[in-house]
């Protein structure tokens, strides 16, 4: 023990423990955090300025920040994002905030990866987004006149490598935590919410109506997601297979992971691949538009009628209990921007 | 050689303690084991996701998902003294998870004259509040008395129109809050396992007969009641009826 203290170098970093916020704390089970990993403050510094800075990307005019916008949730307010080259992608890019509880680990709408670590390895290099070749990536972060010294004090090395950059990345992504909408005031006696937003909520929860709580989590979970995969009856055959592309099995082809119905007022357009605009399009394609097929969820209800037909009311309110998820002072925390 | 000689000391300190300690445990862990079936066939997720079961009704099904709450693992002795165990488990064939629980207690050593779990919470464990179970989204509205689900079995069935349809057979309190005040019923049941001798680690293998919850004492009829059920009284109250003949005990190792 004390010879590996007399090796060590200057490397003293700082712990910084994420700051679970009451609602979580009080119902669901703690973030995961990687014990090769922990959260340090140099870590989550490093990681903010990678994530805000074009030098990830080949030729370096794109940053992780272009098709993650803190404005918008940290997502792309287009249906399709295009990479550095101007080739769309095929799926909407995906909000990043409260992901140490995912609890599976498993990213992206396919689940195609395992740990937000390896999440942040796919882009950078992926030929229709960042197109970064990590070799050349390495050498012009190691060429810089900041990064080694950065990296020096948030890992104990100078030598940068694509696992440490994606760990930074990871970092500063942990503490990307939303937990004030006006719900959580609710929930937390010290808001109120509309009797329009309070009868939204009883058609979210209620089995004949919405029942979105299934997938979507309840009062008791404050993600708005259970982060699993379904599919939700968007379309009777499928060009985009999700989940099946990834496991190979036929059962789970149609099928994306739940998204939280957090901060859905900056999240637009929805679904995988960006096809409904607004939420009312959302609600309607629940109610009155669902496509059969031979994976759709068994949950999806009246499903030769097109769906649970809500009347125009409870639309109206199920949209505003939704937007009451929205957390602005998550979007304008000085914290999280580019400064 | 000092740290070598310290170390030594330090196993035979540790080992003495062990021995002394082993010299006066009288009990052991107990594992229950979840196994499933539809009726004499076995059933594990691999099964999942094909219609390949046949309900008392005669519909055709799948399974996609099934997973189920157990609590209050209770050993019976032959004076009727009962220790309950604390903890609870969340089966989830689905993702082949917890099929296997081992309480944290220990099991004096003797004869029991049952062994028995609660299926679901009772009313008291009910009204707890739970992370892993929030976790798992595993929450009964509060319209609905809040709580926990008991079962989520889910998948499809070949409805009268030859058609697929979803049927999703939750099992929770029964409630009706057509009425006022709200009338509820509990659905929750013990499953009696019958005597078990403890005499060393042992291992309790518990058997699910899917195939019960469509049988016994109701004919279940997939055309009628497939989806919503959870505010459905009448329909948890059946459930609760078919559940009575659900679980058996396997065998014990």
């Amino acid at each position: 023990m004390s010879c590996s203290n007399e090796e060590a170098n200057n490397y003293v970093p700082t712990p910084s423990s994420l700051e679970i916020p009451q609602l979580f704390e009080d119902n669901i089970l703690n973030p995961v955090i990687p014990f090769n990993n922990p959260q340090t403050v140099e870590g989550i510094a490093l990681g903010k300025k990678l994530f805000f800075d074009p030098i990830l990307s080949g030729n370096n005019p794109q940053s992780c920040a272009d098709c993650h916008a803190p404005e918008n949730a940290f997502t792309d307010s287009s249906r399709f994002s295009d990479g550095i080259d101007g080739i769309l992608g095929n799926r909407n890019s995906m909000p990043l905030f409260n992901l140490a509880w995912n609890y599976d680990e498993k990213f992206f709408w396919d689940g195609g990866a395992f740990s937000l670590e390896h999440q942040a390895f796919v882009p950078v290099s992926s030929p229709i987004e960042m197109k970064s070749q990590w070799k050349q990536l390495q050498q012009e972060l190691q060429n810089h006149p900041e990064y080694p010294t950065l990296f020096n004090q948030a890992f104990g090395t100078s030598t940068i490598d694509s696992t440490l950059v994606t760990k930074a990345i990871a970092q500063f992504e942990r503490t990307l935590i939303s937990s004030n909408s006006k719900f959580d005031k609710y929930l937390l006696g010290v808001g109120t919410l509309t009797s329009q937003e309070l009868n939204g909520f009883n058609v979210f929860m209620d089995e004949t109506k919405g029942d979105c709580f299934h997938c979507h989590g309840s009062d008791k979970n404050p993600l708005w997601t259970d982060n699993k995969f379904h599919n939700n009856g968007l379309d009777a055959t499928f060009t985009d297979l999700g989940l099946g592309k990834i496991t190979g099995d036929p059962a789970d082809n149609g099928k994306f992971k739940s998204p939280s119905l957090r901060n859905l007022a900056f999240t637009a357009p929805y679904m995988h691949d960006g096809r409904f605009a607004t939420l009312e399009e959302v609600i309607n394609h629940y109610s009155e538009e669902l496509k059969t097929s031979p994976t759709i969820d068994p949950l999806m209800k009246k499903v030769a009628q097109g769906g649970v037909q809500l009347s125009a009311q409870d639309k109206a309110d199920l949209k505003a209990f939704l937007l009451s998820l929205s957390d602005d002072e998550f979007i304008n925390n000085p914290v999280f921007q580019n400064q | 050689m000092k740290k070598i000689i310290a170390s030594l000391v330090f196993c035979l300190i540790l080992f003495s303690c062990s021995k002394d300690k082993d010299d006066v445990v009288l009990g052991a862990l107990v594992t229950f084991n979840f196994f499933h079936s539809w009726d004499e066939t076995s059933v594990t997720n691999s099964d999942f996701n094909t219609i390949k079961f046949a309900n008392a009704n005669g519909e055709n099904l799948s399974i996609e998902k099934l997973r189920y709450l157990i609590s209050k693992v209770t050993f019976t002795t032959s004076v009727g003294e009962q220790l309950v165990l604390s903890g609870y488990n969340l089966v989830d064939v689905t993702n082949n998870t917890n099929l296997s629980f081992t309480p944290i207690e220990t099991i004096p050593f003797g004869n029991y004259t049952n062994v028995s779990f609660t299926f679901g919470f009772d009313n008291e464990a009910n009204s707890g509040n739970y992370t892993d179970l929030n976790s798992a989204s595993w929450n009964v509205p509060a319209m609905l008395g809040g709580g926990y689900h008991y079962m989520q079995l889910e998948g499809k069935f070949i409805d009268s129109n030859t058609n697929e349809t979803g049927y999703a057979y939750h099992t929770i309190r029964a409630v009706d809050n057509s009425v006022s005040p709200t009338k509820f019923e509990d659905t929750f049941f013990e499953v009696d396992l019958g005597a078990v001798t403890i005499s060393n680690s042992t291992i309790i293998n518990v058997e699910m007969n899917i195939a019960e919850w469509f049988k016994t004492p109701n004919i279940w009829d997939l055309n009628v009641l497939n989806n919503m059920l959870m505010p459905n009284y009448d329909a948890q109250i059946m459930m609760f009826e078919n559940g009575q003949n659900v679980f058996s005990l396997k065998s014990v190792e």
